[in-house]
């Protein structure tokens, strides 16, 4: 018995040995440490950064959207503010020949279905992805934007539609073919 | 009057105080350096890096903060009392320089009584802390000093026996001697002639130092901080140089009473003294990043139930064995 | 409310103030926290010290209240998913389970088989990351800084798994009622079968630098001997009841997705201390690893989600149901009431760290402050779940 209780004591003290010797190893191993902004990870395709509008294949100045205002409704958020674009008011010329012709009726052209704004704060954003998921059109994506910084809350605030005329104008720059 | 500013051993003194002051200064740099960077790679990171060249200017970036920051005190706080335990803290480090035989010709003073010095000297941090932990007017700092004081003390006993054995065999307690009485190589040190007594006075040292895993008095995860909470900038600055230098002396009187001190197997001199400093502050800052905080009660039952008996019965042994050899 | 401005009058809190001074006139009162390294997150603890013993404590909660249920009353079920991320953010996926299958249950929806292997296979790996965290951070409360940087070294690699498929790497709201969000990837599984064998190697080197070493040995055995009976009064559920020898798992006493197909063992120790707690933790990153291999094994293939799963404004018919799965904290219950419209009319969530810190005031009277602290480790609490 004491004997046992001798040896669990030195196997106690060993303990300590071992423990040192694990981080004696680990100190001449390679660090993990990702240098950033030197070195970048990798993996930033998956990650759900802010979202963006999805152009439109044949007219990249575009968005897919329809502006059906779902994205609005589902956000538990209410980070985005979508605003229909009315339809074009006609000027008095184009009524009149209707009117003289004896219509009653004056043919209002439709409300196009496309957003005159599409806001989006991202300060109340929790990436959920709802938005993405419910839209019809398929028209909200994901960027990886995982360097997204700001010091004043405005910047959080994006115009969409702007962001999107960008990134149409970046890449026609940089001379993609957007078929 | 001039006369007695003027002799030998005065200037020697002021000389020794001001190199002292340079060396501990400079070394605390390094210590500083030395330990975050220790720490980094053991824990798989870098470390300072961005500051200097893989991070080297990095002591420097630290003290500027430190002697930039605004030196508040709290409402409540003993005046006197806050203000004066980071001064007691460093200064009397100083103090503990004197005796340490860096190597022959770089003693600052050469006392009989070296080793008396040193451990007299050693308990006016327990003021210092006792100080900073009343002054604070907090309770969690308050809580850190009576650790600390608790744990000072008790840890000062088998630290006190086990240097003793060593000056039994030496049969001098002037650090000098006790260097000279070693050899150049290893097994010529007093570490294989002593070898409990280096293992109770390098546990000791830890303990003393308030060192993981004996830093209850500055618990970071339990206290918050313990008895220097209150305190930011030069204060904070003061007694976190305090700890370095106090690792440093500790770390000294191992190499000259245990380690050769400044002997070496080949070009005997300073540089091995620094060398085996150093590896002792390696293995200090090795452990503290390693195991985890032992229990206060623990903590002293390791001392009264194990350190105390063992030095004890090192002392007699020795005792012993000098006087009929 | 009447707010006295008269700053002389003012100290402490409604809290501080209840806490009475006791008879001794030497005693400490003191707040552990809410600002505190090893409260984890805003837990606030009025203590009553004598020296280092305490004498008395009182968690006292709230300071992280979001209004979780209420939020539930104002959102759509669909809506309400990235709630369930939030409320306990280091094992988001049980709780993202929990309130599924409580809309299931309600509305009668069934889930695709390849759809539950999905939820079986992330989950196990949140519980791998949450545990990975727990353990890290109590070596941490316990004054070692090194392993915690190991773990979130295994750590990362899970989150970076979790990342490729639902794309986030913390709070995620992967999973819908009627399935997941996405499908996996080839990639994934090739990723989460390398995983497994890298863990396993990890595994033994823990042990080796924490559990059996002795200081961490004596920090932990015989600190915080918590009865069985306690935690039944408690309601104490998950590794602390498991840590004082009941084998009880929600996955085995109410099953619940494919866990009745899955053979993995329940570990539990009967030294009912923090020791115990600790061990079991640590047994069940290997049962997890079982249980990941086996899923990998079996994943059919099929749908991620039912055809004609919930749209975002739908209706639930009227009821109520009950839905628990077993966190890595406990047992996490989502009581759902509905009265037939497109919004919960009562959503409560029983969250197992509350549970488990209520017998804390109990367990601490007479211990060191130390120990305090090593207990509040090892019942794995995590406050925002408390408060929600």
């Amino acid at each position: 018995m004491e004997a046992a209780h001798k040896l669990q004591g030195l196997r106690d003290l060993w303990s300590l040995i071992r423990g040192l010797q694990i981080t004696g190893d680990a100190l001449f191993r390679r660090t993990v440490t990702v240098h950033y902004p030197r070195r970048e990870v990798g993996n930033l395709e998956s990650f759900r950064g802010p979202i963006e509008l999805v152009p439109r294949p044949k007219e990249p100045l575009k968005p897919k959207c329809i502006a059906c205002l779902l994205c609005m409704q589902t956000c538990p958020s209410s980070c985005i503010t979508v605003v229909r674009r009315k339809a074009p008011k006609l000027a008095a010329e184009q009524t009149q020949p209707a009117a003289a012709a004896g219509d009653e009726k004056v043919k209002k052209p439709a409300a196009p279905k496309e957003p005159e704004r599409f806001l989006y704060d991202y300060s109340l954003c929790s990436l959920c992805g709802l938005c993405a998921e419910v839209c019809p059109v398929q028209s909200i994506c994901f960027s990886s934007d995982v360097y997204l910084v700001s010091q004043r809350r405005e910047e959080f605030r994006m115009d969409l539609l702007a962001k999107l005329q960008e990134q149409a104008g970046a890449a026609k720059g940089s001379g993609e073919k957007t078929v | 009057m001039l006369k007695i500013i003027f002799t030998e051993d005065f200037i020697r003194i002021i000389l020794a105080a001001v190199s002292v002051m340079a060396f501990v200064g400079a070394n605390g740099l390094v210590l500083v350096y030395m330990e975050r960077k220790l720490a980094g790679h053991i824990q798989r990171r870098p470390g300072p890096y961005e500051v200097g060249w893989h991070g080297l200017l990095q002591p420097f970036a630290d003290a500027g903060k430190l002697v930039g920051k605004q030196l508040f005190m709290p409402d409540g706080v003993d005046a006197l009392l806050y203000w004066l335990a980071p001064l007691v803290s460093f200064l009397w480090v100083l103090v503990l320089f004197i005796p340490i035989p860096f190597s022959p010709s770089l003693t600052a003073y050469d006392m009989d009584l070296g080793l008396v010095l040193i451990l007299a000297f050693a308990g006016i941090n327990l003021l210092a802390l006792c100080m900073a932990g009343w002054g604070s007017n907090n309770k969690w700092s308050l809580l850190g000093a009576a650790r600390a004081v608790a744990q000072s003390v008790a840890y000062e006993i088998p630290l006190l026996l086990a240097v003793l054995a060593v000056a039994f065999a030496s049969g001098s307690l002037n650090l000098s001697t006790v260097v000279q009485y070693q050899g150049g190589w290893p097994w010529q040190w007093n570490v294989i002639t002593q070898p409990l007594a280096f293992v109770v006075y390098f546990i000791c040292a830890v303990a003393e130092t308030n060192r993981a895993p004996f830093d209850l008095p500055e618990a970071e995860s339990e206290l918050t901080a313990g008895f220097h909470t209150e305190y930011s900038g030069m204060a904070f600055g003061l007694f976190f140089l305090a700890e370095y230098a106090k690792m440093i002396v500790v770390c000294a009187l191992a190499t000259a009473l245990f380690l050769g001190g400044w002997k070496g197997p080949l070009f005997s001199g300073v540089w091995w003294f620094l060398a085996k400093m150093y590896l002792l502050l390696f293995v200090m800052i090795w452990i503290r990043w390693t195991y985890p905080r032992v229990r206060f009660d623990q903590l002293l039952n390791i001392n009264w139930k194990w350190l105390l008996p063992i030095s004890l019965a090192n002392l007699m042994a020795t005792a012993l064995f000098v006087k009929i050899f | 409310m009447h707010y006295d401005l008269n700053r002389e009058q003012i100290s402490g809190d409604v809290y501080t103030n209840r806490f009475a001074q006791g008879q001794s006139e030497d005693t400490l009162i003191l707040n552990m926290g809410p600002q505190h390294p090893s409260t984890h997150g805003v837990l606030r603890v009025i203590l009553e010290l004598d020296g280092e013993y305490i004498l008395r404590a009182e968690p006292v909660l709230g300071y992280l209240h979001r209004m979780h249920e209420a939020m539930a009353e104002n959102r759509t079920y669909l809506q309400y998913m990235p709630n369930m991320g939030r409320v306990d953010y280091v094992h988001a996926l049980g709780w993202n389970w929990a309130y599924v299958g409580a809309v299931e249950r309600l509305g009668g929806i069934e889930v695709p088989r390849r759809a539950e292997f999905i939820r079986v296979i992330t989950c196990e790996l949140n519980r791998i990351a949450s545990h990975l965290l727990w353990w890290g951070t109590y070596l941490l409360d316990l004054g070692a800084f090194t392993p915690i940087m190991y773990a979130f070294e295994d750590r990362e690699r899970i989150l970076d798994i979790l990342q490729s498929v639902s794309g986030s790497r913390l709070t995620y709201s992967f999973f819908r009622p009627g399935g997941v969000a996405f499908d996996l990837t080839d990639d994934f599984l090739a990723e989460v079968r390398s995983f497994i064998p890298h863990l396993r190697k990890r595994l033994p080197m823990y042990r080796v630098l924490v559990t059996d070493n002795i200081i961490l040995r004596h920090r932990c055995e015989k600190v915080g001997e918590l009865p069985l009976e306690m935690c039944r009064r408690y309601g104490a559920t998950g590794p602390v009841l498991r840590g004082s020898g009941l084998v009880h798992d929600v996955r085995r006493a109410e099953p619940y997705g494919v866990y009745p197909e899955l053979a993995f063992e329940i570990p539990s120790e009967a030294t009912c201390d923090a020791m115990g707690r600790y061990l079991v933790r640590m047994a069940e990153l290997e049962q997890c690893l079982n249980i990941l291999e086996q899923a990998l094994a079996e994943i059919p293939a099929g749908e991620h989600l039912v055809k004609g799963a919930p749209k975002p404004r739908w209706k639930a018919p009227a009821g109520e149901t009950y839905f628990a799965t077993e966190g890595a904290r406990g047992k996490i219950g989502v009581h759902l009431v509905s009265d037939g419209s497109a919004t919960p009319y009562r959503c409560k969530l029983r969250s197992p760290s509350f549970s488990n810190l209520s017998l804390f005031a109990e367990l601490a009277s007479g211990i060191l402050l130390s120990d305090a602290v090593s207990i509040l480790g090892s019942l794995d609490l995590v406050i925002p779940e408390i408060d929600r």
